[in-house]
């Protein structure tokens, strides 16, 4: 296994697909002569030329729709979005006319686009370039939405979205291009639904996705060394559909539950899990799970306050004591 | 067009018309639900087109006025008519309804009802024709007002930056929704908005088929021969409101007067007649025909096909069993 970088496990997975089926096109804003601004496509238009690694004029809507009008005759897609806060403007083509087209066509057709994108609080970037998205995306019928916490779900995970028929939204994050981690030699295919376990645990499980997982990580490593807390962590790399039935194994197991995520807490990915808990595993519980979230506040531009506004490893840590009455 | 061609093409647009009107019908007695958008007034603007391009070859997309565009590429009427009626045999399983058509077989691509939305589609379309190094064009049907949409100025500009080849045809009928074209748009005639894009762009009378006709083909011929896209405006009317929940109270009656001189069916028909290559008896005999076949044919198949079943509500939503969602077949 070698060791690299998150944004070199995603360029190696464009690489792989696009030297494999000739439909493979990456499209975005400054993918191609530029590199990409995260250096996913780094290379890549001197290999695959300008047909295939397009640089597109600055029209998030449209070229988002290009891409999926595209894939009705069997394109594959790679699509970035440069920032998940520009997809706002993209919503249109990819849950109107991407997640719909299939149903509504009574599955004549279907839009088989990869679309990735950056989103989370990173270095004082403001309001308008902090927006966490998944969970617009993880309620629309038709979208598979996974969000990659390392090198090897990234790589493994942009691989099988190439090639299944749905469309697939990619929820990266601005601060974890650089995160090092083992990606298997051989080809890897990550599955598109379900969840890993990050940490064996039996007192509690700290549920997380994409960065969380690392801040969920980070706090059971105190507990334990503080508070003899072996806490459980469970990764929810795939978002929608949500894994039910790793959510309810685990709690079975430990019978607390924490969620961590990096969103404001209404109708998040924390409400849909507990949301699941009480549907799937109400009577295993025996606290009342909590959430662990971002303030209620457009990400200020003021180090200080950006800080306060997102959770971190220690307001895990303080949950879990909470909630075991610590 | 010859003659014959002609007679086919005056036979198809006269079922069109009476296809709509029985749509009406439909609709007032509830078989048809939703919403309801007709296209009387308009049947030169499909029918010129598609018969300088190449129905169900070249790819065609459209907004939600699209029940002609998908007969005319090919389409089984029963099935459109199925469709309406909400039925499993419907062109898309009655899933999709009057604003959403689809027959890929027949590479009739969708009715799509986000105005403008299409657009982009239509470009993708170009792209993938393009990288797989096939002879077909795509060609995106939209109204007037679908250019007052950001899609429309981003699309053009791609299409053009990237040659592809792609035919867009307005269809200007002059009203969005109900404001009049002018009332919403600084510059009224369509095509000069596409001269900013470095796109040949034409208008033409939307109610002469044999115009529409002749301007399509120097449409097609351009966006075929690898010349990149063209932008053809068509300068027509529709006879009903925008939908059927649309009373139409906005327009003057002597407009709709003015207009109704100018009907499509009734030009090509007495032009054929003034020809000597049809008489008003052929004509009436054809008319019935295509009643006799909407009554007996088309409505008691869309009548008594069965709806589609309610176990299957969750079918179509994703893929069935796509071996990638489990990481490949291990």
């Amino acid at each position: 296994m070698a060791v690299m970088m998150m944004w070199e496990a995603i360029r190696r997975a464009h690489d792989e697909e696009m030297a494999r089926d000739p439909l493979v096109i990456a499209m975005g804003e400054d993918i191609g002569v530029a590199g990409g601004t995260y250096k996913a496509t780094q290379g890549l238009y001197d290999k695959y030329g300008p047909e295939r690694v397009i640089d597109t004029p600055i029209s998030e809507n449209s070229f988002t729709g290009v891409g999926i009008g595209a894939s009705f005759l069997g394109v594959r897609p790679i699509i970035e979005i440069m920032s998940v806060n520009f997809a706002w403007l993209a919503l249109d083509q990819i849950v109107n006319t991407a997640a719909k087209v299939r149903y509504m066509s009574g599955g004549q057709l279907q839009a088989p686009v990869v679309i990735r994108s950056p989103g989370g609080t990173a270095h004082q970037l403001g309001a308008q370039h902090s927006a966490r998205m998944e969970k617009v995306f993880m309620g629309i019928a038709g979208l598979r939405v996974v969000t990659p916490s390392n090198p090897r779900q990234a790589y493994g995970l942009l691989k099988s979205a190439v090639r299944c028929d749905d469309p697939v939204f990619i929820n990266e994050h601005e601060l974890m291009y650089n995160l090092k981690g083992e990606v298997p030699d051989e080809e890897y295919f990550h599955p598109l639904e379900g969840s890993e376990v990050a940490r064996e645990g039996r007192d509690v499980t700290l549920f997380g996705y994409n960065i969380s997982v690392h801040w969920c990580l980070q706090a059971a490593e105190t507990l334990a060394r503080e508070d003899g807390i072996q806490a459980e962590v469970v990764d929810l790399y795939a978002l929608s559909p949500l894994d039910r039935e790793g959510i309810r194994r685990s709690v079975a197991k430990t019978h607390r539950a924490v969620v961590v995520e990096e969103a404001e807490a209404p109708v998040g990915v924390g409400a849909e899990v507990m949301a699941v808990l009480n549907e799937e595993c109400f009577f295993e519980l025996d606290a009342p799970p909590v959430r662990v979230s971002a303030a209620m506040v457009p990400i200020p531009y003021n180090r200080r306050l950006e800080k306060a506004a997102i959770p971190n490893p220690q307001r895990v840590v303080e949950a879990v004591r909470r909630l075991l009455g610590r | 067009m010859n003659s014959a061609d002609k007679k086919r093409v005056l036979r198809e647009m006269l079922f069109a018309r009476r296809f709509e009107e029985r749509c009406y019908e439909a609709y007032v007695e509830r078989k048809i639900g939703g919403f309801l958008h007709l296209y009387p007034g308009q049947e030169a603007c499909v029918h010129g087109v598609m018969e300088a391009a190449r129905p169900g070859h070249d790819y065609v997309i459209t907004g939600y006025r699209d029940h002609i565009h998908a007969i005319k590429c090919g389409c089984d009427p029963k099935a459109v008519m199925a469709e309406l009626f909400g039925k499993e045999t419907g062109c898309s399983k009655g899933r999709g309804g009057s604003m959403h058509l689809f027959d890929v077989a027949h590479r009739f691509m969708g009715g799509y009802a986000l105005v403008g939305g299409p657009f982009p589609l239509a470009v993708g379309m170009a792209k993938a024709i393009k990288m797989k190094g096939g002879d077909e064009i795509a060609i995106c049907f939209l109204g007037d007002a679908a250019n007052n949409q950001g899609t429309f100025h981003e699309s053009l500009n791609m299409a053009a930056l990237w040659k592809l080849p792609v035919l867009f045809v307005c269809e200007n009928n002059l009203y969005g929704i109900g404001t009049r074209i002018d009332r919403s748009t600084a510059v009224v005639d369509q095509y000069k908005r596409v001269c900013g894009y470095g796109i040949p762009a034409a208008q033409e009378d939307g109610q002469d088929v044999e115009k529409v006709y002749a301007a399509a083909r120097v449409a097609v011929e351009h966006v075929r021969g690898g010349n990149g896209p063209y932008f053809l405006e068509l300068l027509t009317y529709r006879y009903r409101g925008h939908s059927m929940s649309d009373s139409n109270a906005y327009r003057p009656k002597e407009e709709e007067r003015m207009w109704s001189r100018r009907d499509p069916i009734i030009i090509l028909r007495d032009r054929l007649i003034e020809a000597g290559e049809l008489t008003m008896d052929e004509y009436k005999r054809m008319d019935d025909e295509i009643l006799h076949e909407i009554e007996h044919e088309i409505i008691p198949f869309a009548e008594q096909s069965p709806e589609p079943p309610v176990e299957e509500l969750e079918r179509y939503v994703l893929a069935e069993n796509d071996p990638w969602v489990r990481g490949g077949a291990r």
